[in-house]
């Protein structure tokens, strides 16, 4: 046999013996599940593992069981974006890490490691931020796949694939898949940008991160978490000004715990620790393998069926609820009917007349459905208020305090940019 | 992937309602919404309900151009981020870069440029080429032969010039601020 000949099937000479067999049983012949279009064979094995160049934002915990399953499943031209560098905390579920891989790059070492133990599996990382990419990039890929941990990023993908398809290029349409996890529970889905429900269109389904009431905090608490909060909200700055928290600085939570565990002893509170006082500042949540693996599972199981029509796939929410023992739901997730990045028109707001700019940026942060950190606001004429540069803020500044229907006539149009958005919102102002 | 190729795209969407406001106005208010310039770069808007017009101001804390204060024109049309933003040093200065018009050569002014690059990249470039002004890429031909050539002699003529001094025959502005 010729090692330099290429093979039937998609295979390559790097291959062990009966590698696909398995996933072969699905590839060469159609089944009851199968969709009307899948062609068996040869042309659909070629294509995933010659042809389909797949994406994988993050290589996290469920970076990691990401790139194994789909290296394992056939998949041979993976690339994968993560910034973080790894932490020694990650070493009990980041499988693809070793001791004394900590500090380096985490997509460098988890693309080394699966081209040494997957022969013929090219791994292309790149240490950065998924923002540092513009569309050229993106366009190169079949499949998206994420891994996330942060609604930002997810947020920024999401609106960065829809603005990408173009009706006169079938291509250009990049299925996303997302995976999630926080403890026990974890969430996959199937967006297809512009034709089903995309990030965006689910965004009032997210918690509002816990916040407790600071009358609570300030005079009444109860849990070890209000004195972490009082220390760290109220004690903090009255005792160390403008200098800010860091909570990836040791010293600093050694602080915040002294401060919060003299506060929960005057009230008879017991549980602040340290490890506690991390969490609560850091918003942590611990991860746990197994729902990594369970989600990641998921995840790459709807890559495989998109990029071979072998199965029916996601439709196109899963969630899975491991908290009191197990459980799973599959739905539809609907559109949202004005969603601001694949609903593409102005989004119609009704407000009181005698609303201050202010107050409709508050509301602009706060609801549900928009959430949008530190809004810069426009007419079509002129700036209302600008976040920068410094003389348009102090310039726009003394607008804050003006009524919003002193600005913009009823029926009018404001543009919203912020920075962690790749999109601007278009609202529509009427008058109560 | 043959089966989501295929897909029609949902008519609605297709259907876009455009809103009012520019293309053009929406990306450079979130390019300035987004500035992060050093203390050494600041903006001036003559008018400041008109974005698309400014001033950009350098003063290089470091490097042969110290201690001056260079002014920038920025013009910004309809076409951004499609098309760059025009830029013009609005002083006649001494710099390989710069020509005595105020032309500016910066690749990611022209060939370069990309649309996913944006307002604060080009203001990043342009005080680079304070401090490192190119002689390969010469605008002010004369100024590039002398950096080339005699490093001190350049150096001692652009301090000359940022004076407001007379080098080969040109007048130049007076930039030096204290």
């Amino acid at each position: 046999m010729s090692l330099s000949a290429a093979q039937p099937n998609g295979t390559s000479p790097s291959d062990w013996q009966d590698r696909y067999w398995h996933v072969d049983q699905v590839l060469e012949k159609p089944g009851p599940r199968t969709d009307p279009s899948f062609l068996a064979g040869r042309e659909v094995q070629e294509f995933l593992r010659d042809k389909c160049k797949i994406l994988v934002i993050g290589a996290g915990g469920l970076g990691c069981e990401i790139l194994a399953n789909l290296a394992l499943t056939g998949f041979k031209d993976i690339h994968v974006i993560d910034m973080d560098t790894i932490d020694v905390s990650n070493l009990n579920r980041q499988f693809l890490f070793r001791p004394a891989d900590v500090g380096k790059p985490k997509a460098i070492v988890a693309a080394e490691f699966i081209m040494n133990r997957v022969p013929g599996v090219i791994v292309t990382p790149y240490y950065g931020k998924i923002q540092d990419k513009d569309h050229e990039y993106y366009m190169q890929f079949n499949l998206v796949i994420c891994g996330l941990d942060s609604v930002e990023a997810r947020r920024w993908i999401n609106a960065t694939l829809v603005s990408m398809v173009d009706s006169d290029n079938p291509e250009s349409l990049k299925p996303l898949i997302d995976g999630g996890t926080e403890g026990f529970k974890g969430q996959a889905r199937v967006i297809l940008p512009t034709i089903t429900s995309c990030y965006e269109c689910s965004l009032d389904m997210l918690n509002k991160p816990t916040t407790f009431p600071i009358c609570t905090i300030a005079n009444t608490p109860r849990l070890p978490e209000h004195c972490i909060e009082w220390a760290s909200v109220l004690e903090w700055p009255k005792v160390h000004g403008d200098q800010k928290l860091d909570t990836d600085d040791p010293e600093h939570i050694s602080w915040l715990y002294g401060v919060a565990f003299k506060r929960a002893k005057e009230f008879n509170i017991e549980g602040v620790t340290w490890s506690l006082t991390q969490g609560v500042v850091k918003n942590v949540i611990p991860a746990i393998a197994s729902t990594n693996a369970v989600i990641a599972a998921a995840c790459c199981n709807e890559a495989f069926k998109i990029a071979t029509s072998s199965a029916a796939y996601l439709n196109n929410y899963f969630m899975l609820i491991g908290t009191d023992g197990v459980y799973s739901y599959t739905f539809e997730h609907e559109k949202r009917e004005h969603c601001p990045v694949c609903g593409g028109e102005a989004l119609e707001i009704s407000i009181n007349h005698d609303w201050t700019v202010e107050q409709l940026m508050e509301m602009l942060t706060e609801k549900q459905d928009i959430q949008i950190k530190k809004p810069s606001l426009s007419t079509p004429l002129k700036p209302i208020y600008f976040q920068q540069p410094p003389q348009l803020e102090k310039n726009t500044r003394p607008n804050l305090e003006k009524k919003v229907s002193d600005l913009v006539a009823a029926g009018g149009e404001v543009t919203v940019t912020s920075t962690t958005l790749p999109f601007s919102l278009s609202l529509i102002i009427n008058y109560t | 992937m043959l089966k989501i190729w295929s897909m029609k795209k949902n008519e609605d969407a297709m259907a876009k309602k455009k809103p009012k406001t520019s293309a053009a106005q929406i990306r450079v208010q979130k390019d300035l919404t987004e500035l992060d310039l050093p203390e050494t770069m600041r903006t001036e808007f003559p008018d400041p309900n008109d974005i698309l017009n400014f001033t950009l101001i350098i003063t290089p804390d470091e490097g042969m151009y110290k201690s001056g204060a260079f002014q920038f024109s920025f013009n910004i049309n309809t076409n951004y981020p499609h098309e760059p933003p025009k830029v013009k040093c609005t002083q006649k200065i001494y710099h390989p870069n710069v020509d005595l018009e105020g032309n500016v050569c910066l690749n990611i002014l022209r060939e370069d440029w990309k649309p996913v690059l944006n307002l604060n990249s080009v203001m990043v470039g342009l005080q680079y080429l304070f401090l490192e002004p190119n002689a390969d890429d010469p605008l002010n031909k004369e100024a590039a032969e002398e950096l080339k050539k005699n490093r001190e002699q350049f150096m001692y003529n652009v301090k000359a010039s940022m004076k407001g001094g007379n080098v080969k025959g040109v007048q130049y502005a007076k930039v030096i601020v204290q």
